[in-house]
């Protein structure tokens, strides 16, 4: 059996980096799509112009959106952990000052022994919401982040298993993929709520009569093509933030389950993640601290969404997680089978 | 002429496959050996904490010096078997230290009767560095023994057995511990039960 999951954690990784890469591809190639496809347009519109006029020929937005996209998705892969932990107000404990912190310190070097890997860093998020998640970009530079809540909330074994889980995911490398993915989605957010309000601008300029700017084409050349283009172009602008949502989504669920199983194996004690996470579920106050950028990087949907109840439907399509009862459930089904098995022998 | 380049091939991919074979059982074996390392490390920690706990702890019970005593003399015997095995003697330590566990949880049930003892910071400070200890040693154990196993596993599954004598791999051992119900009664049974 060990032999097996060992094998699995391979592929995992493997796996993981590879969705990180065509992850970040298709990130600048969403970049280049939007810029070299504005300079097509811009193209046709201006093909027809009136020879002395202005003739777009260079694709420059499109170079200068490849660069862009590609800056991005670069600062954003170096920077992803800082900027996640730094989003929610996390504070990295150096020096552990009260008892329950040095427990956390403590638990987390015992996890990190059970999972054989170096030990993280470790932050504490300031809000009352149990809740914890992990970042970082392989297993030597990871960290791990816990709110006060669930300090406050969870006795010792439960923080244990909790860390337990959120190792899972730095040992097979979700953090990675999650944490990229985090990045990328922040900067097309913010990179759409900037531009949106320059081409509202930019389209005013065009609508009117082809005065203002230098950019102002003119309407008259505009063929079918060209329209159809531009609808598509809009579009994805509009799109951009709700396709990156989808993608987030898509990533996490199935993970969460395969976190908690591995969590499970390094305590080899299941019940204890059951209570954490029925402590986490009751207490059903949204994380306010952790927004939407990093949701899917939490042990429990920060937000609070009624479409992580079910499972199947639309649910498959929105939800960042799975139901959390289908998840205690998979962890008593473990318990029991634990429990029968040390019926007959020990076990370590 | 194609029966020649056919038998390349299998050649081929049979030295692909040993090389493979071979670095995989070189991987597992450092990897067990290093799980191996960790446990030294947190046993080395269980017995530089254990004089601290008794210095705190001992004024207050004084009435209770055979306990203390015995965590002593248990924690002496794991320091000496420590540092007189041979690398890899697993039995021997597992042994020694089993009985320094024991010990240990016998001082712990003592502790838990003494509340005002537990109220001092220090020593509530220093019982939840031992319970972190006693758990990272059982956690050390738990990876070497996954480690090992997987180990010995890869060295007895054909076709990697037949590298196995290549890259010198033996079957390492494990690191047998009583259960979890054994250790908390104060009675010490050091009789290893056999595996199922």
């Amino acid at each position: 059996m060990t032999d097996d999951t060992s094998l699995n954690l391979f592929q995992q990784q493997e796996a993981n980096r590879r969705r990180t890469v065509i992850l970040v591809i298709g990130f600048v190639l969403f970049f280049a799509w939007l810029g070299f496809g504005g300079d097509f347009i811009y193209y046709l519109a201006t093909a027809d112009a009136a020879p002395e006029t202005y003739h777009h020929t260079f694709p420059w937005f499109g170079l200068l959106m490849t660069a862009i996209g590609a800056g991005i998705a670069r600062y954003g892969f170096a920077t992803g952990p800082n900027k996640v932990l730094w989003s929610t107000g996390a504070q990295e404990v150096v020096d552990p000052a009260t008892d329950k912190e040095r427990q956390l310190v403590n638990v987390v070097e015992e996890m990190a022994i059970a999972a054989g890997i170096p030990r993280p860093r470790i932050w504490i998020v300031p809000d009352p919401d149990p809740n914890a998640f992990a970042t970082g970009l392989d297993q030597g530079h990871s960290h791990i982040a816990v709110t006060q809540g669930l300090l406050d909330l969870c006795s010792r074994d439960e923080l244990q298993a909790v860390i337990a889980h959120e190792l899972g995911h730095v040992k097979n490398l979700d953090v990675r993929l999650m944490t990229t993915l985090a990045a990328l989605v922040g900067a097309v957010a913010l990179m759409h709520d900037g531009m949106g309000r320059l081409m509202q601008g930019g389209f005013r300029v065009g609508g009117g009569s082809g005065g203002g700017g230098s950019r102002g084409g003119k309407k008259g050349g505009l063929g079918q093509l060209a329209i159809v283009l531009l609808v598509l172009w809009v579009i994805t602008w509009i799109l951009a933030p709700i396709i990156s949502q989808f993608l987030a989504m898509a990533v996490s669920r199935k993970r969460e389950y395969l976190a908690d199983a591995m969590g499970a194996q390094f305590t080899r004690n299941p019940m204890a993640l059951a209570s954490a996470l029925q402590k986490i579920e009751s207490a059903d106050a949204p994380t306010s601290s952790i927004k939407r950028g990093a949701a899917h990087l939490c042990i429990a949907d920060p937000l609070g969404r009624r479409m992580n109840l079910h499972e199947g439907g639309m649910a498959n399509l929105l939800a960042t997680h799975p139901p959390m009862a289908a998840r205690i459930a998979r962890l008593k089904g473990m318990a029991y089978q634990r429990l029968k098995a040390e019926g007959q022998f020990p076990t370590t | 002429m194609g029966g020649t380049v056919i038998l390349l091939i299998i050649l081929a991919v049979v030295v692909l496959y040993g090389v493979s074979a071979y670095n995989g059982l070189i991987n597992l074996k450092n990897q067990t050996l290093n799980a191996f390392k960790q446990i030294d490390v947190q046993l080395k920690r269980r017995h530089d904490l254990i004089p601290n706990l008794v210095n705190a702890v001992k004024g207050a019970m004084d009435f209770e010096r055979q306990t203390l005593e015995a965590v002593i003399q248990a924690r002496n015997q794991a320091v000496a078997a420590g540092a007189n095995a041979a690398p890899g003697a697993v039995k021997q330590i597992a042994a020694a230290e089993n009985q320094l566990t024991a010990a240990l949880s016998r001082f712990n049930v003592v502790v838990e009767q003494y509340p005002q003892l537990k109220a001092t910071a220090n020593v509530g400070q220093l019982q939840e560095e031992l319970t972190s200890t006693e758990n990272r040693i059982s956690f050390s154990r738990q990876a070497y023994n996954d480690t090992a196993t997987q180990y010995n596993t890869k060295q007895q599954q054909f076709p990697t057995s037949l590298f196995a004598g290549i890259a010198k791999a033996t079957p390492a051992e494990l690191w047998e511990i009583t259960d979890e119900g054994e250790r908390a009664v104060p009675q010490v049974d050091l009789s290893m039960k056999p595996k199922a």
